[in-house]
């Protein structure tokens, strides 16, 4: 259980990036994070991920507080931030480098054929295209088995053909081992297509708005009506969001489970 | 973020459209035998140009347009290097310099290296360090010679403490510029993993400042193959400094330039020794002169 507590970030430049978000979010839950710019949703994502600490309210995973990067929890970011100067094989490798090297071949080997790039084992990571970067990027955070994979609009860079297809697999990889993904983004689309629950932020300070859950089963059906009617309901929010006559919700009643309006 | 995604998405298209031709160069390509004719005809074309220029010298003396006292022609230069070279002349004048520039250049790249890096990781030191450094880079080289001269004699030690100044400048700026520019993105990927510090030095920091390392060695080594004239014009018995003092003083123009061409020689060697020795360990990069170069 990844629990936020009253997590706020206030920049030593005075920005006040978060205020107050509080979320529990559960083992094998899918949690889309999004909001317009500025609302603070990749400070929320670096808090998780240990990069930079909250300045007020803790983040804990299994009762242990996280102040720094921690073994469970991986991190997917807008780019692939593959290391140039390491193979494609290397780059997946470069979290095992404790174990020993068949031990880390094998499950290299094993992460490149999951992700369609075996042929790829050797090439430099210049050689790829975005696409087959960020397919890198994803079994580079996968390979260690997190508990916790965080996406930083992980696919945002993409063309639409590839970011659909890398939506479709990521929910792929997702069920070998079901971790829990926190997924920040600004496509409604892929909110609703991944998602067991969208978290609709609002900016200045960032802070949470509305919870929507889901629940439609998976594969889902993009053309369907009931998909459309999902992305309706977290588009409204959004607006709403933005409405600055609209007041926040009772920040005790959005500390606990989900809310379904 | 929006320009970088846009311009991401440019380079996206742009690579997947990479791969179709590059296969059509490889058609093109496929026949052995003119690719590499291609690979030799390229240093050839550079040759073209000075070789040409010789020859034409060559012909106007022999012709009698000029009495080449002043400009030697290549066929006296070269006769002159043969007699320094059959009297054993030469191997002492180059092993001097090679030795002076091998000593100045070590040291200066061990210091340069050094305090570079403490420079460029560590914020305190480079505030401490960075405006004296720079107030030193800022007096011309050459300006230290007296005081050298005075402090360390007018032997070996003075010539190799003035080349390792020489050098130490462009490799300490190298060193600390391409650490303070190491990507903080790539930085946070070994943060994620949770590299310990000397991991992370190991890892990631000292593969990404190599490309920016070797160039500052090169440009070391090139004020290194500069300042041994300087150290040599100041009081020396033997090298190519010396050659060219001599051939001055002696007016034997031919010694002069037979000198310059050894030192053009020397100097391509070690540069081209660098390139090649550290080539393997850049092989990763995505440079801009290999890509014109596999054209």
């Amino acid at each position: 259980m990844l629990a936020l507590d009253k997590v706020g970030k206030t920049y030593p430049n005075g920005v006040h990036a978060l205020e107050r978000f509080s979320a529990r979010i559960k083992p094998g839950e899918i949690v889309a994070i999004i909001g317009g710019s500025g609302c603070g949703k990749s400070t929320l994502l670096r808090a998780i991920a240990g990069l930079d600490r909250a300045s007020t309210g803790t983040v804990t995973l299994d009762d242990a507080a996280i102040t720094a990067p921690h073994a469970k929890i991986g991190i997917i970011f807008q780019e692939p931030r593959l290391l140039p100067w390491l193979s494609v094989a290397d780059n997946i490798g470069f979290g095992l480098s404790d174990l020993p090297a068949d031990i880390r071949r094998e499950k290299v080997d094993r992460a490149l054929a999951r992700v369609g790039l075996a042929d790829k084992a050797k090439a430099w990571p210049r050689e790829l295209s975005g696409g087959q970067a960020q397919r890198v990027a994803i079994a580079r955070a996968l390979v260690p088995q997190p508990e916790v994979l965080l996406l930083d609009e992980p696919f945002s860079a993409l063309d639409a053909f590839t970011r659909r297809d890398l939506q479709d697999h990521l929910l792929d990889l997702w069920k070998d081992t079901r971790p829990t993904l926190i997924l920040v983004t600004h496509d409604v689309d892929e909110a609703v297509v991944l998602a067991d629950r969208v978290l609709v932020m609002r900016p200045r300070p960032g802070r949470l708005f509305e919870v929507i859950n889901i629940n439609l089963a998976r594969p889902r059906d993009r053309a369907s009506p009931l998909f459309e009617n999902f992305k309706r309901h977290v588009l409204t929010a959004l607006d709403r969001s933005l409405d600055r006559n609209i007041p926040d919700a009772d920040p005790k009643s959005m500390a606990g489970e989900a809310m379904w309006w | 973020m929006l320009h970088s995604s846009a311009r991401r998405v440019l380079a996206m298209t742009m690579s997947a459209e990479l791969p179709v031709t590059r296969e059509r160069a490889d058609a093109i390509a496929a026949p052995p035998i003119p690719a590499r004719l291609r690979r030799y005809a390229r240093p050839a074309l550079g040759l073209l140009l000075p070789l040409g220029l010789a020859l034409f010298w060559e012909l106007w003396v022999w012709l009698g347009y000029s009495n080449g006292r002043l400009v030697p022609p290549p066929t006296k230069i070269f006769a002159t290097v043969m007699e320094l070279a059959k009297s054993g002349e030469l191997t002492r004048h180059i092993t001097a310099t090679v030795t002076r520039v091998g000593a100045g250049f070590g040291l200066g790249v061990v210091a340069g290296t050094i305090l570079g890096a403490i420079s460029g990781y560590w914020g305190l030191a480079r505030q401490l360090l960075d405006p004296t450094v720079q107030a030193l880079r800022a007096i011309p080289s050459i300006a230290w010679v007296p005081l050298f001269i005075l402090w360390l004699g007018i032997f070996e030690t003075s010539k190799i403490a003035l080349i390792a100044v020489g050098v130490f400048f462009p490799v300490y700026l190298g060193v600390m510029g391409a650490i303070l520019a190491v990507d903080r993105k790539i930085v946070e990927v070994g943060r994620i993993f949770r590299l310990s510090g000397p991991a992370m030095i190991r890892r990631i920091l000292l593969p990404a400042v190599l490309p920016a390392y070797v160039v500052a060695l090169r440009v070391g080594l090139g004020l290194g193959w500069m300042f041994v004239v300087a150290a040599e014009f100041m009081g020396a018995s033997e090298g190519l400094g010396y050659l060219l003092i001599d051939g001055q003083q002696l007016g034997k123009p031919a010694q002069i330039v037979a000198a310059i061409v050894i030192f053009a020689i020397l100097g391509k060697t070690t540069d081209w020794l660098i390139e090649i020795a550290t080539a393997p360990l850049l092989r990763w990069q995505d440079a801009f002169g290999r890509q014109s170069g596999a054209a």
